[in-house]
């Protein structure tokens, strides 16, 4: 079962070949073996998961279709809200918070007749590139337990890699849903901002913020955000009409594809193996038809800046609501309101999120809004419109996910600047809106999975499916996998 | 040299929109604690807003009246600062690109025409209020305000008394409300009015301003704006220095206290809201709210002085308020008598509403009544005196106009017989007064004229009843 894919499973379930309850105990089964090494769950609701199971087992023997994903156990990232399921962020400040009402996209994955086994560990309020600054400790990377799994959705690529689960809801703000599928060797999708609902989904950065899946292949992916794309009226910046439709079938060619390749993007501080397996999968590609061209990518030394300044300027804002006052942690030691504010703040938040709590408040603040803030929009706009030029020429722009492969726990944590750097190549998608389809290419000398991501122009995620479904068919680097518990090799 | 007064104004107007500016949530006022929030509006983590579109409406109905540039492609932004009313600890308002600007409105004041120009119209959510239980020890939420839509108006500096002031918010109240889009309650806090007050010398360089709140009437207003002057004059007499504060206005004791000072002010970190997509306001979408913007006060009154020849002075107190307007207008179209129909609403109505204490939002009259009854009295049905009688048992008890007439024989008599026999039942029982008129005493006409009609049990038709008691003296 476990080597069934979450659609293959789904067909499984309904051919009866497998029972739904069955299909989620095994996977709970596989949490509670894997997670002690992994860490990759915050919560494991077991009985909410098994009454849910008997109740989509109903529905289907009823003779509904749901949906391909049917019967499938799914995990969700610990910053996207379901209903009565504690949902921390993975922060001590929202110890204890259960919502009263479930994501738009959380909503439609249970009308679709998915079962949500649990809550995925990650970076404090999808603050980092490691998951390691949550207040569950740190997400170990399946191929090798030493080392990150990436961030900030490291504990949905690390349990969908780790095969504690066929596949999971992520969140990307400037690459958290990418770069840990580079790290641990997943699949998954940044889609296009705007095509998914962020209703309920507690805010990091709004201008950026983009749910999105993370699975073992592209074919799963695809299926679930054809369920939780299309329009809502809960937000309003979800602005597609209609959900996505990426059909079926497993085109055999790229034929008529024009791939970019930002030869800039290749240059000091990329891993050599990282290079070597990047470009073999634009060779790839272009074996099975698509044509491939490079370009200097423009603004580079834009990217990054413009991106911390506004997401933490937004942060600062999204994250002023936890007061102390209504849900979440408050200091046992205020006495005062000014102290409610003040300590429960100080004490409930890591280092990570005060670090860019204060860069936010600090490039809002009055004198230096035009000096920063302004000037990242500008910046922001300028990027934004170096991409639309560069897709007149091309239908997809192919590089590195990161620089580098999973570094050691701890390695990094020391110097933010260096952690920063690594999402030189994801954050700029964000900063245009676009969409990005991250896929594993390959293995560094060490036996860790080495990423590539395509980017496409907005609302173009159909063309980056099929150029994805394409490039799984010839290889099999995304259907490999770590020895269970992912010892150190 | 003389001092000068400099008062700006910034006025918030609580919208009567059905529903929250972000939510589907109620906006009627009070209700129990919390009963009237949703996850949106109580500002939970991951809930997002959505607009309310009646709000820009409105706000786009405010600017066309007065006369402001609508910004075509506003916005949102956020103003952040932590306080326990505010559950995402920053208010969703307009900083950057304002829904309405530039515009005017024209008062007169001391009998002089003064044109105040707005600067601007923003859009904003309302926070929720604190409640303190009675030993002080503890402070209550309610989140039911959260979210109610609110305009903020604000004038440029070009106020100099408080005269002025006060008729700028009359005028402002009356256009709100025959705009239809707040009820301008200031006890309820539905219409919330600060002053931004400087003095300086004559002509000379604008002094440090002090922005007061909590007024809660346009007396309280009035004496504020004069208690601020003299306070600030007395203190730059001496020498001494104002400082930019928010001051609290205590009308019961007349004075004002400073809250907190502007010197150390709040930084509210300003920024594009993110969660909303910019609104466009196109063409279609204008014209069709320029469509639905009903008459307002002064067009009124230049058409009821125009069209239906009523005088200025009764044109300018039927539109004190939309509903005597409304009820004008009523009673007039039903009975095809405008100016009698002016005369009934300038007159006993509005002694009946002073009487028995009844502000104009709460009256309640059925026009078709009060249009038959025009109707009657202007066809000589009725005399004046039935007429009065009438109206106020119409006012007081909805009666019936036809059957309270008919009950209490108001129907006048235009039977010559009985008003001869009248006549002369009168004549012989006063014989004194008779023959004081006939020494040429005029007065004395009138008392007969009084006993005549008393015998005809007050609704005998007056015309005729002089007529035949000229006759009979003759």
């Amino acid at each position: 079962m476990f080597d069934l894919s979450a659609t293959e499973l789904s067909a499984a379930i309904k051919a009866k070949k497998i029972s739904v309850a069955e299909a989620v105990e095994s996977y709970m089964g596989r949490i509670e073996k894997t997670d002690k090494s992994l860490n990759a769950f915050i919560t494991v609701s077991k009985e909410k998961a098994l009454a849910r199971a008997a109740e989509v087992q109903g529905r289907i023997d009823g003779g509904e279709t749901l949906s391909p994903l049917a019967g499938v156990p799914i995990a969700i990232k610990d910053n996207i809200s379901v209903k009565d399921i504690e949902t921390t962020c993975a922060s001590k400040t929202l110890e204890g918070y259960t919502p009263v009402f479930s994501a738009t996209a959380v909503e439609r994955l249970e009308r679709a007749g998915a079962v949500i086994v649990g809550k995925l560990n990650m970076d404090e309020f999808a603050m980092g590139g490691s998951s390691e600054t949550g207040v569950y400790g740190a997400v170990r990377n399946p191929w090798d337990n030493a080392r990150v799994a990436g961030g900030s959705s490291g504990g949905s690529a690390a349990a969908v890699a780790g095969g504690e689960i066929p596949l999971a809801l992520g969140s990307d703000t400037g690459g958290s849903i990418r770069q840990p599928c580079s790290f641990c060797g997943a699949t998954g999708i940044k889609p296009t901002y705007g095509s998914v609902s962020r209703y309920g989904l507690i805010a990091y950065a709004s201008s950026l913020d983009q749910i999105g899946p993370i699975g073992r292949g592209i074919g799963d992916c695809a299926a679930l955000l054809s369920i939780i794309s299309g329009t809502d009226e809960k937000d309003s910046t979800c602005v597609i009409k209609e959900p996505f439709d990426f059909g079926g079938g497993f085109p055999d060619n790229a034929n008529g594809l024009k791939i970019g390749i930002p030869r800039n993007y290749f240059g000091d501080g990329v891993d050599e193996s990282v290079k070597k397996s990047v470009l073999a999968a634009a060779e790839e590609l272009e074996e099975a038809g698509a044509t491939v061209g490079d370009f200097e990518m423009p603004l580079m030394d834009y990217m990054i800046p413009a991106y911390y300044i506004i997401a933490c300027a937004e942060a600062s804002s999204n994250l002023s609501r936890y007061d102390g006052l209504k849900y979440g942690y408050r200091s046992a030691k205020a006495k005062t309101l000014p102290e409610v504010y003040r300590l429960s703040r100080s004490e409930g938040f890591g280092i990570e999120v005060k670090r860019r709590i204060m860069l936010g408040s600090f490039v809002l603040s009055s004198g230096y809004y035009d000096a920063y803030y302004k000037k990242a929009l500008q910046a922001r706009y300028l990027i934004k419109e170096a991409y639309d030029g560069l897709f007149k020429r091309f239908d997809a722009i192919l590089s590195p996910t990161a620089p580098t492969t999973a570094y050691k726990i701890g390695e990094n944590v020391g110097d933010p600047m260096k952690m920063y750097m690594g999402d030189i190549y994801t954050v700029s998608v964000n900063l245009a809106g676009l969409p990005a389809v991250a896929l594993p290419c390959g293995f560094d000398e060490r036996g860790l999975p080495v990423g590539f991501q395509l980017v496409g122009n907005a609302f173009s995620d159909g063309i980056l499916v099929k150029a994805a479904r394409v490039y799984q068919n010839r290889t099999d680097f995304h259907a490999r996998k770590p020895k269970t518990g992912g010892e150190a090799q | 040299m003389n001092w000068e007064t400099v008062i700006g104004l910034e006025v918030h107007a609580e919208l009567s929109a059905a529903s929250k500016i972000f939510c589907g949530c109620a906006t009627t006022f009070g209700g129990e604690p919390n009963t009237r929030v949703c996850p949106v509006c109580a500002g939970m983590p991951g809930t997002l807003p959505k607009l309310n579109r009646a709000v820009a409406e409105y706000a786009v109905r405010v600017g066309l009246a007065l006369n402001c540039e609508i910004t075509r492609h506003c916005k949102f932004d956020r103003k952040n600062y932590f306080y326990p009313d505010l559950p995402k600890a920053y208010q969703v308002s307009q900083l950057y690109a304002p829904i309405c600007r530039e515009g005017r409105l024209t008062v007169v004041a001391d009998g002089k025409e003064k044109s105040i120009g707005i600067r601007e119209i923003h859009m904003e959510e309302d926070a929720g209020k604190l409640v303190h239980d009675c030993s002080g020890n503890r402070t209550f939420m309610d989140f039911n305000r959260c979210g109610v839509p609110l305009l903020e108006i604000v004038t440029h500096p070009d106020f100099q008394s408080g005269a002025e002031v006060i008729a700028y918010l009359e005028k402002l109240r009356e256009t709100l409300l025959y705009l239809g889009v707040c009820d301008c309650k200031m006890q309820e806090g539905s219409l919330r009015v600060d002053v931004n007050l400087s003095v300086r010398r004559t002509g000379g360089e604008m002094g440090v301003r002090t922005e007061m709140k909590n007024l809660n009437s346009f007396k309280a207003i009035g004496r504020a704006i004069d208690y601020e002057t003299k306070r600030q004059i007395e203190i730059l007499g001496k020498g001494g220095r104002v400082y930019q504060e928010t001051r609290r206005w205590d009308d019961e004791n007349g004075v004002s206290y400073g809250m907190r000072s502007k010197e150390n002010a709040q930084d509210y970190r300003y920024f594009p809201e993110p969660d909303l997509l910019p609104i466009e306001i196109d063409d279609q979408w204008l014209k069709m709210i320029k469509g639905s913007l009903p008459e307002l006060a002064h067009e009124k009154r230049e058409r009821y002085i125009n069209d239906y020849k009523i005088s200025e002075k009764e044109a300018f107190i039927i539109t004190t308020h939309k509903n005597i307007s409304g009820l004008f207008e009523t009673v007039s179209e039903l009975s095809g008598n405008p100016l009698e129909s002016a005369h009934l609403v300038t007159g006993e109505i509005m002694r009946l509403l002073n009487q028995t204490d009844t502000l104009p939002e709460d009256l309640s009259l059925d026009g078709r009544k009060l249009a038959a009854l025009v109707n009657l009295v202007s066809d000589g049905k009725i005399n004046r005196n039935a007429y009065r009688e009438t109206v106020e048992a119409v006012f007081t008890r909805d009666v019936i106009p036809e059957e309270y007439i008919a009950e209490n024989g108001l129907m006048m008599i235009n039977d010559d017989e009985a008003v001869i026999e009248a006549v002369k039942t009168a004549l012989s029982e006063n014989s004194g007064a008779v023959a004081d008129y006939r020494a040429g005493k005029e007065k004395a006409f009138g008392f007969l004229m009084g006993q005549v009609m008393k015998r005809l049990g007050g609704s005998g038709n007056p015309d005729m009843a002089r007529k035949a008691l000229k006759d009979a003296l003759k």
